[in-house]
């Protein structure tokens, strides 16, 4: 619904759709083919009453024949070349809407891969109803353009062409008269077909307006009672309805207006046509019969028609190129690049060497410039050296920050909102790159680090649970694919999950929808810590894991989160000071600096800012 | 039920009614032109007669001229409808939700609500036009073409009569079993919305997990089933077209060979050229009425579903409501629970308070303590009548708190809610939700006592910062104490916190207390919190578990005699013990 990067087309847009039809050549020839029968058996078919009146009826007449045998004759010829027509639309129907639907699930599924591929940054700067209207709407606009658009364009194209030909045979004046009227026609139309878009477009943006406003009022509505709040909720949602009314009214009277005038100005030409057709025959002014004119004003009425078509669906033509050209757009966003060359892998140690071998422990391969290879075991051993970052230039959110943690140690990161604290954990696993500085993993570079495998040997839990639509069983295994049933049961057993899903009347298989919201935040937290420890990494982020669960439960996760840190490496973000205080270094930030490091009794004794904090002076924001 | 939803007409039911009057005489037209035109074809051409052609010619022009007139006249009116009803539909479903009390709210649950609002409005308008124009059209084209052709020659016309109804039958057919493959379609459509919006809002779990590869395929296996379902459906409806030329091109050769031999065995006195040319015009707009038929019948189901959601929200029966001779004005902040039962769904085997008898005297500070589900929230939102007793009474300044208007008893009882809500705009304007008119100095006033004056002062824009998308630039804490600010414009008899400080740190949360003890010291302070620090000098402090008082007292009382409140103190001032 928000359509705020403003959309641009190009012939680059255009060129980029049609190369996606390569894939369907065959299809889309026999689509060609099968409209171009279809159009000529229509002409075929208006021709034919012309050979009716002239051929077959008129000399009947004249000369009081009862011999129907030709007439009979040429209504089998017509009768076949109708179901020839009708054949060949069929078939050009159903294959359009394989090229149509397979286009769209070709550009849905680059789409969305390309998507998968993007940065962070990406996703923290653009507005998620803006990205899923990517899919929506704009995907739903291509739909209509290449499942109705097109094909109707190519189509009515085709009639055109065969109803022009044919009314030149039959005479050059009528259908010099007819061009001129119907290139009136069509910027009358157009007129007002290009007003309603204009106005649609509006209406969108009313629609979304009017729609978000209910959408924050309803989801505000115990607020709006509590606070007596209805009239002036009621007023507010009046303006932008009645703006609403007045832009879509608008739209809707020019689009609603376009069939009838379109319609009777056929009308006219063709009693025009059929004035000016008399005229000729009367007056002698060129060799034309009666059936002529009568197959004339048929074709006519056929020339309308495809004619209108063109009009109208230019309009969803430029729509969708709009939709498309923000598809692209999201396509054409840098994806983030993973040129890591030091990978996981399984080793075992024989006469002092590291072996690759797969039953054997986790190791850092690393490759060096010079053709050799090292392995380095997997220990959690993490240090950041001198790092400073920003999100945006001139705007350093770290500055200098040095933390060492050797594996096992548990880290916390104490501060107020916008301190640092999450930007840190944000470059341990590369979400952003840091600028200046230096991270290492068990003394490699995390540059030279395969994403895939640094994310995987890191465990992160965050404030904000994230659960997917799928079973409890599913999501567990998000943190390990091919994790067995078993496998499952113990770390929902280590995070103090198991006994809560036991008690669920599906136990492990049951259904979460909506990321889990028939589960208590507590209980949501508990799957997302057992997700970690179904992944076993030797490192493990906490940011802020327990600060929305009340005190009670904040019990049972944190017996949960002990077992699962016992062993690891671990970074702990936490507002309760009372969750971090064993922990064997405590880094104080503020504005993006450490300020004070040491543990609890030294950080007390030092009677600075963490003891402010600790002993409740001092707000923690 | 459409009975229901058209009330929301009103203003623009008259444009409703014109509108097929409208399309009548249009279509009346439509069909009297290809008369016209057999005349100007037989009369006028065939014979030469120029003075005919030019009669008939302007009779047709006119009548053009007037159809023109008449389906322009029809779009807009249609236009102004169904966008009229729309809007008035959407503001009476808004309305009603106004008045909606919580209990109808949780009922319909948020997220519904604003479907039936946003989506399923737009469906019903879009088929309301459809109808009033398509839906009116159709069968009268259907029925005066039929006439026009009888007229001309019954026996030709019957073809219409045997190939009419059974292209009907089939096209319904056709819709019928097409329908629910296409809505199969859009339900598919919502699951890989689905995917999306999980791999956007979730995108730091997909990535942390290295998992985009396994979401791809995800995506990948919805994506291909609507193809599949969407090409399914499609070539079932691709069927119409065949059907339709079928029948279009079996009347059409009908009427060639039963029309020739009719012209030639009568010399054109029963049946002429040009009327052969007009039957050929009925032919299409028959059997093309029958088309748009079997399109309304599909966009009137489609529709249907959105209308039996829409008329249940409009049928919903709001619980709490005002009562006949409400008392307008609260005598004090004193509160009394007499016996009182409250169950979410109306059941009594699931109670969510039982028998709760407290006696609260005006100005007192009273502290809520409770583990989760214990019916501290319960308790409140009874005050102001969020909810209605199931059974007993509570009386707020002596007087049954369903006496009150219920705006007098809103305005009275301010409730800072465990889900804090600001909305978009700017710091000022969520304060005015407290009080609409308000000055500077009273904002100030209220946010000092709340300690977030200084942080909002620091600000670039100070009161007139804008808030994004209901306070995502604010921290939690900050968003809790701006909600109290809020709620203190009110000047209420009776201030209620439901876990409205859990984000603020110990020494504020103390400042604020002392500043409401200082300040408003004739409000009653209801205090509902996790931690015995917030509850600790209150008057009294009730100690709730699985809906039943446990315990009520000071906190030395309850500290000597109240089991749960000893195991949560111990609890939660273990760590601070360890330290000395």
């Amino acid at each position: 619904m928000n359509n705020n990067s403003k959309p641009k087309i190009n012939k680059g847009t255009i060129k980029r759709l049609l190369s996606y039809l390569g894939n369907y050549k065959k299809r889309l020839v026999v689509v060609f083919i099968c409209i171009l029968i279809s159009s000529v058996t229509g002409v075929l078919g208006a021709l034919f009453l012309k050979s009716l009146v002239d051929d077959y009826i008129s000399p009947m007449l004249l000369n009081n024949s009862t011999d129907y045998a030709p007439l009979l004759k040429a209504l089998i010829t017509i009768s076949g070349i109708y179901l020839f027509g009708v054949i060949a639309n069929y078939i050009y129907n159903i294959t359009m809407s394989k090229v149509s639907q397979g286009i769209l699930r070709d550009v849905r599924d680059e789409m969305f891969g390309k998507m998968e591929s993007l940065p962070i940054r990406y996703f923290d700067s653009n507005k998620h109803g803006d990205i899923m209207s990517r899919y929506t709407n704009d995907t739903d606009s291509l739909r209509q353009m290449i499942s109705q658009s097109i094909p109707n364009l190519v189509s009515s194209l085709m009639t055109i062409i065969a109803v022009l030909v044919s009314m030149f045979t039959l005479n050059v004046y009528l259908t010099l008269f007819v061009l001129v009227f119907t290139v009136i026609t069509f910027f009358i139309t157009r007129y007002f077909a290009k007003n309603s878009a204009k106005f649609f477009i509006k209406e969108r943006a009313a629609l979304g307006k009017v729609n978000a406003y209910i959408e924050e009022m309803l989801n505000g509505q115990k607020v709006v009672k509590v606070f007596n709040h209805e009239e002036i909720a009621i007023h507010e949602f009046d303006k932008l309805n009645e703006e609403l009314n007045r832009v879509s009214f608008n739209g809707d009277k020019n689009a609603t207006v376009v069939m009838p005038i379109a319609g009777n100005l056929g009308y006219l030409e063709y009693a025009l046509v059929a004035l000016i057709g008399t005229y000729l025959v009367i007056n002698g002014y060129s060799v034309i019969t009666v059936g002529t004119i009568i197959s004339f004003l048929n074709l006519t009425r056929s020339f309308q028609q495809p004619v209108n078509q063109v009009t109208n669906q230019l309009n969803s033509i430029i729509m969708a190129l709009a939709g498309a050209s923000r598809i692209f757009d999201l396509m054409d966003s840098e994806p983030e690049v993973d040129d890591g060359y030091v990978t996981l892998t399984k080793v075992i140690e024989k006469d002092g060497k590291y072996i690759e071998d797969k039953n054997g422990f986790y190791a850092w391969r690393h490759p060096h410039h010079d053709g050799t290879l090292s392995f380095v075991p997997l220990k959690g051993h993490i240090e950041l050296l001198d790092v400073d970052f920003s999100y945006e230039k001139d705007k350093q959110v770290l500055f200098d920050i040095s933390i060492y943690a050797k594996p096992g140690q548990k880290i916390a990161l104490v501060g107020a909102t916008g301190a640092g604290k999450t930007t840190i954990t944000n470059l341990l696993n590369r979400f952003y790159d840091l600028e200046d500085g230096k991270i290492r993993y068990d003394g490699i570079n995390i540059n030279k680090i395969k994403k895939k495998d640094l994310r995987n040997s890191l465990g992160m839990v965050l404030q904000d649970v994230y659960l997917f639509t799928g079973t409890i069983k599913d999501n567990i295994k998000y943190g390990k694919p091919d994790a067995t049933d078993e496998e499952v049961i113990e770390a929902c057993k280590l995070a103090n999950a198991h006994d809560f899903i036991m008690r669920l009347p599906k136990g492990y298989d049951t259904e979460l929808t909506g990321n889990g919201q028939e589960l208590s935040q507590g209980q949501r937290q508990l799957l997302s810590i057992a997700r970690v420890a179904i992944s076993d990494p030797p490192v493990m982020i906490l940011d802020e894991a327990t600060s929305s669960i009340d005190t009670r439960t904040e019990k049972i996760v944190n017996d949960g989160m002990d077992k699962l840190m016992e062993g690891r490496t671990v970074f702990v973000i936490a507002h309760r000071l009372s969750t971090i205080r064993n922990s064997k270094a405590i880094m104080v930030m503020d504005h993006g600096r450490i300020i004070e490091r040491g543990n609890h009794e030294e950080l007390l004794k030092l009677k600075g800012e963490y003891y402010k904090l600790y002993t409740g002076l001092f707000e923690l924001e | 039920m459409i009975k229901k939803a058209t009330k929301s007409l009103r203003e623009y039911k008259k444009y409703a009614i014109l509108t097929p009057i409208c399309v009548l005489i249009e279509v009346i037209l439509e069909v009297l032109i290809p008369f016209l035109m057999s005349r100007l074809i037989d009369d006028g051409i065939k014979n030469s007669n120029m003075s005919v052609v030019y009669e008939v010619g302007i009779i047709l022009i006119i009548c053009a001229a007037i159809s023109l007139f008449f389906g322009i006249a029809s779009g807009v009116l249609s236009s102004k409808a169904s966008n009229g009803f729309a809007k008035n539909l959407r503001r009476d479903l808004y309305l009603k939700v106004q008045n909606f009390s919580f209990h109808n709210i949780d009922k319909f649950q948020t997220s519904s609500l604003i479907t039936r609002l946003t989506t399923d409005v737009s469906n019903i308008q879009f088929a309301f036009q459809m109808i009033i124009r398509i839906a009116a059209r159709a069968p009268l084209m259907l029925i005066v073409s039929i006439i026009f052709a009888m007229r001309i020659n019954p026996n030709v016309a019957i073809i219409y009569l045997i190939v009419g109804p059974l292209l009907g039958f089939i096209l319904i057919t056709i819709a019928r079993r097409a329908h629910p493959i296409m809505k199969n379609v859009f339900e598919t459509y919502d699951d890989l919305n689905k995917v999306v919006e999980e791999n956007v809002s979730g995108i730091r779990v997909v990535k942390s997990f290295t998992l985009e590869e396994k979401e791809n395929k995800k995506f990948h296996k919805v994506s291909e089933k609507i193809y599949k379902l969407f090409v399914k459906g499609e070539r079932m409806i691709a069927l119409n077209g065949p059907f339709m030329q079928i029948s279009m091109y079996t009347c059409m050769i009908f009427i060639c060979w039963v029309g020739a031999h009719l012209i030639v065995s009568s010399g054109e006195t029963t049946l002429t050229t040009g009327n052969l040319m007009t039957l050929f015009t009925y032919t299409t707009q028959i059997l093309g009425s029958l088309m748009m038929l079997s399109i309304v019948f599909v966009i009137s189901t489609i529709s249907r579903g959105s209308l039996e959601r829409i008329c249940e929200v409009l049928d919903e029966k709001v619980d709490v409501t005002n009562p006949d001779k409400p008392i307008y004005n609260v005598f004090d902040g004193s509160i009394k629970f007499n016996n009182v039962s409250f169950s979410y769904i109306g059941d009594k085997n699931k109670e969510a308070l039982k028998n709760i008898n407290i006696d609260i005297k005006s100005g007192e500070t009273v502290g809520i303590i409770g583990g989760t589900g214990s019916g501290k929230t319960s308790l409140v939102n009874l005050l102001p009548r969020l909810y209605d007793v199931t059974e007993g009474e509570l009386l707020i300044g002596g007087v049954d708190v369903r006496n009150y208007d219920l705006k007098t008893l809103r305005d009275s009882v301010a409730c800072v809610l465990q889900k804090n809500v600001l909305f978009t705009g700017t710091i000022m304007e969520n304060l005015k939700w407290g009080k609409d008119k308000i000055t500077l100095e009273d904002a100030r006033h209220a946010c000092k006592l709340a300690q977030i004056d200084e942080f909002i002062m620091s600000l670039p824009d100070k009161y007139e910062t804008y808030l994004e998308e209901g306070g995502v630039n604010l921290s939690g804490g900050q968003k809790q104490r701006l909600c109290i600010a809020r709620a203190l414009l009110k000047n209420p008899n009776i201030l209620i916190l439901d876990d409205s400080t859990s984000a603020v740190d110990t020494r504020t949360d103390k400042l604020i207390q002392d500043a409401f003890m200082k300040d408003i010291p004739n409000t009653t302070k209801i205090i509902i919190a996790q931690r015995v620090n917030s509850v600790m000098d209150a008057d009294k402090i009730i100690v709730l578990d699985n809906g039943k008082i446990n315990g009520i007292g000071t906190h030395k009382e309850l500290l000597k005699n109240n089991k749960i409140y000893q195991e949560v103190y111990s609890s939660q001032m273990k760590g601070s013990d360890n330290n000395e």
